[in-house]
This record gives C-alpha cells, structure tokens and sequence, in this order.
C-alpha cells in the first residue's frame, strides 16, 4: 500500500494523479476463509482491521450486500461521546472516542475527526438531575464530562435561544473531547487498512442462507457462492434479525428507521454538536456548512430506510424553537437508516447458540461513534472465541438473566 | 403516510392517531414459566423483513387496539382485524398467502 502524505500528494500533482493505487481490491470470494465477517459497514470492518491487527488473524472475508459503508454508516449524523451512565457503556465508548482520536493516523487515511465538543441539552428539571448524576457518574468512569450552567450554554453556543416558550435550557451535559468525524471515510481507512492485511473485501454479495452441522457454522451460501468459513461474525445491523432467522434462533431485536437531513450550506454559525433530547433533535454543522439534523426512530417495525414524515416534522418544529435562525433554511436531503434496536437500549456483542458464529448488533441509533471500540470488542470474542472484558457485560444471556444494562435516558432518543 | 383502518370504530386512521404496540399475537408466560419461555415473550422477537403481525392502538380514536397485517419492507397492509381475534381472519391470511406464495406460516395461536 503506497502512503498517503503531503509528500506523495505533490509528487502525484507533478505526474497528473496517475500513480494513486486503488484503495481496497474487487476479489473474488475464495472457497474458504479462517474467518467470515457479515457486513462491510463500519462495524463489520472494524472487526476485521481489529482481527488482524490485535490477533494476527487475516484469512478474512467481509461481505457486503451493497456497497462498502452504504448502510447506516453512510446514513448517521456522525455525533462521536461517550458520555454514558452506566459503566459498560462509558468503557466500551470510552475505548471507541479515544481510538478515534488517533484513527488518522493509524489507518494513514484521513477520517477528519474534529474533537469539538458535544452539548446535551438540560430542557427539564428531571433531565437537570439526570445529567447531573451522569456527569458524576462520568467522573468516576474517567471520562471528562461537566454539568454547565445556561450562560456557558450560550456562551458555546450563541444561537441557542436559550429561554424557549416551552423547553428553556436549563443547562447542559458538556463532554470536551466529543465530536463528529467524516463517516464514509471511518469505512474506507479500515477497508484500505485491512485490505493491505491481505483481507478480501468482497461487494455485491448478498448473504441468502448459513449452513451449520452439529451445532456450528460451516459457511455461508451468498449471491456470489458459497463461502466456508472456521468463524461466522454476523456484524449487520439494522438486518441482524434476518441473518439470525438463516442461523436459526432469534434475537432481542427490532428494527425501526431513523432519519436524518441536512440543510442548504451556510456560514459557520455552531462549532459544536448539540443534541436536544426532551424535544427530539439534534443539530451540528458540517465542514461545508450543511446543518446536520437528525430526530427519533419511528415507532414501528420497518425495513424500508424512508422513515415517517411527521417525525422530521416534529423534529424540524423542535430545533426552530430552540435555534430560530435556522426557521428559513431550506433542507437539501432527507434519508433513513434502518436501526436495530434492543429492550435496554444497548448493543449486543455475544456468542450465540452455534458454537462459532458471533454477533454485534443492537447499537441502535448510535452505532458510529462506537465502531473503532466494538470492532476492537468483537475481534477479541471471534479471536479469543469468548469475551474480553470491555465485551463481556453485552452478552445475549443478560436478558435471560434480567442484567440490563439500561441506556434508555442516555440512548434511547437521539445521537 | 401509513394509514389503517380501524375495525372498531370503522374509519381509516393515519399513523399519527395511532399508537403501535409492537409484534401481535406473542404467547403470554405467567409465573412458573422456564426463564427461557420469559425471555423469549419479554424480549424474543421475529423482527421480519416481510409479513408482519402487529398491534395498534387508535389512541386519538376509540382508544382500542387492533391488529394489523403489514409488510415491514413494502409497507403494504394486507387488512386489520380485532385484538379479540385468536388469530388473523382467513380472507386476511389467504390474501397474503396469494400474495406472498412462499411465505411460510407459523403458529400464531397465542393471545392478540
């Protein structure tokens, strides 16, 4: 793999850009791989640029049934914190935010994680008290966040109307070292990544059946072939409920569509992320002065990434009282993802009923900001074939065992 | 827009009159079930990418719950029937069988 640097930019300028490599290779599947990732999003990769990396292991396929990055890594609002409640949350977003900062410069691809600071919005007296004891809590975790009082809001923030009608901020959960990062980038540094491992990356190969004998995967049938594999990583999110029904038993999931839209560019107006999750909506503003607007999931099961339009409604109606200077933008695109969303709000790393199949899914709406950190995660349990201890907590068997690791005030609105 | 028809008070309602109450006709466990059995109604669910059974409610209506039929991957509704029904109405089950030939059926003798 030939180095991108300020170096090898002049030279290709000089040579009108025709030495570039291309990034990640087109193979074909081979018969059998040591192990088989399902999804080449941003989790999937992660898994396999981790298997390599940490445990050497890189007879990996990842198959993609569309394009490389074309699900909800494509689709998010790119919103990177880790300012959760309970422990297992703030060690596992911890871990992913802090590998972020230095992913640039790992991967050598530049996925411009711009480490701006992440604003959750105080609207109600109880929603006071509940980031209060988060901030707390975060204190304890080692993880740097603060309550801020409404002046520093503003101060933040000018934009913000502060004293609404209905939601007036009363303060807000700061985290300093949150922030956004370019998302289809997060999936092309690892597919690069882990293509220079000697891993095929394998597009347009839809998984349509899993064959198991005695209680283990053989390998997966796919509109490409069969492929056998030793290991089976189902990393696929919003579609996690169809691959378990190939493998035979039944997840703790369902999946909703969550939406996103940005509007016609402006000036810079905000340099940080701010998120309102007593009204619904969250906003930052991107690198080419699109703002950056997503809301809550619908309320029912769907596969079709479109989503309700009376959630963007809501969510558009939300934002323009709390930021009135955004009432006469006109919005540029709409879309959505399909999340896969769990009983406790938090995902789900675990063994399954066969022996060598593994699962990661159940990030709901906020599966971005944990990919480098779920990646690393899910390569100790394939590798190791049990879990570490950052992936521990998220087993399946918590919901049999009633273990819940409840994100619903921290997760269940918005990223 | 999703919009259902309402089989108690007979109009067609749009989602946002509606509140959806999640997958229809799960088998209830009571106490002295195996945990699995707790787990698999609390939480255990078939999250299709096709046909869907499912239960609403027409909140800012007659307040009742209803069933529907719906695909979660073309969002069309195949009918709507009383959560009082053990299961789907034949028409309902025979107009998605003859729409979706392949579709296996599974046992939805549970409880609405």
């Amino acid at each position: 793999m030939r180095r991108y640097s300020a170096w090898a930019l002049w030279r290709e300028g000089l040579r009108g850009h025709a030495g570039w490599d291309r990034a990640w290779t087109s193979p074909l599947p081979k018969p059998r791989y040591e192990v088989v990732v399902v999804g080449a999003g941003g989790h999937g990769l992660a898994t396999a640029y981790y298997l390599g990396k940490n445990f050497g292991i890189t007879d990996v396929a990842v198959v993609e049934k569309g394009w490389l990055g074309g699900g909800n890594t494509g689709r998010n609002t790119t919103i990177i914190r880790s300012n959760y409640l309970q422990d297992p949350s703030a060690a596992i977003y911890e871990k992913s935010r802090s590998l972020y900062e230095t992913l640039s410069q790992e991967l050598n691809y530049n996925i411009m994680f711009s480490p701006r600071g992440v604003m959750m919005l105080a609207q109600t007296e109880h929603e006071v008290r509940g980031y209060r004891r988060t901030a707390e809590a975060n204190a304890l975790q080692g993880v740097q966040t603060e309550f801020i009082g409404p002046e520093r809001v503003k101060e933040l923030c000018p934009i913000i109307h502060i004293e609404g009608p209905r939601y007036p901020v009363l303060g807000a959960l700061w985290q300093p070292r949150g922030g956004t990062a370019r998302h289809d980038a997060v999936a092309w540094g690892y597919a690069r990544a882990c293509s220079d491992m000697g891993m095929d990356i394998i597009e347009q190969c839809e998984v349509t059946g899993i064959d198991s004998a005695g209680g283990a995967v053989t390998g997966v049938r796919t509109t490409r072939g069969a492929i056998g594999c030793n290991k089976l990583a189902i990393v696929v999110a919003g579609h996690s409920s169809v691959l378990a029904e190939m493998a035979g038993f039944r997840l703790p999931i369902e999946s909703l569509p969550l939406q996103a839209l940005v509007s016609e560019p402006i000036k810079p107006c905000m340099d940080v992320v701010v998120m309102a999750n007593t009204v619904h909506g969250y906003m930052s503003q991107s690198d080419k002065g699109e703002m950056v607007i997503g809301g809550g999931t619908d309320g029912y099961n769907a596969y079709t990434q479109r989503g309700s339009f009376h959630h963007i409604e809501e969510t558009v109606r939300a934002l323009c009282e709390t930021f009135p200077i955004i009432s006469r933008l006109r919005m540029l695109r709409q879309w959505g993802g399909i999340v896969d969303m769990t009983g406790d709000r938090s995902p789900i790393i675990s063994r399954t009923p066969l022996g060598n199949c593994f699962v990661n899914c159940g990030w709901g709406t906020g599966g971005f900001k944990a990919i480098p950190g779920s990646g690393w995660a899910m390569a100790e349990l394939v590798a190791k074939g049990a879990p570490g201890p950052l992936a521990a907590p998220f087993g399946l068997e918590r919901f049999r065992e009633g273990r819940f690791i409840d994100e619903s005030v921290a997760a269940g609105v918005a990223h | 827009m999703l919009i259902l028809f309402c089989p108690h008070c007979g109009v067609e309602a749009d989602e946002t009159e509606l509140a959806p109450g999640g997958e229809a006709h799960l088998r209830r466990e009571g106490p002295g079930s195996a945990d699995e059995a707790f787990e698999g109604y609390l939480f255990g669910r078939v999250n299709p990418k096709g046909v869907h059974f499912e239960r609403w409610r027409h909140a800012y209506g007659c307040g009742k719950w209803f069933l529907a039929a719906r695909d979660t991957a073309t969002m069309r509704v195949w009918g709507t029937y009383p959560a009082s029904e053990a299961g789907p109405p034949d028409p309902l089950r025979d107009a998605v069988t003859a729409d979706r030939p392949g579709w296996a059926w599974r046992d939805l003798g549970g409880a609405a």
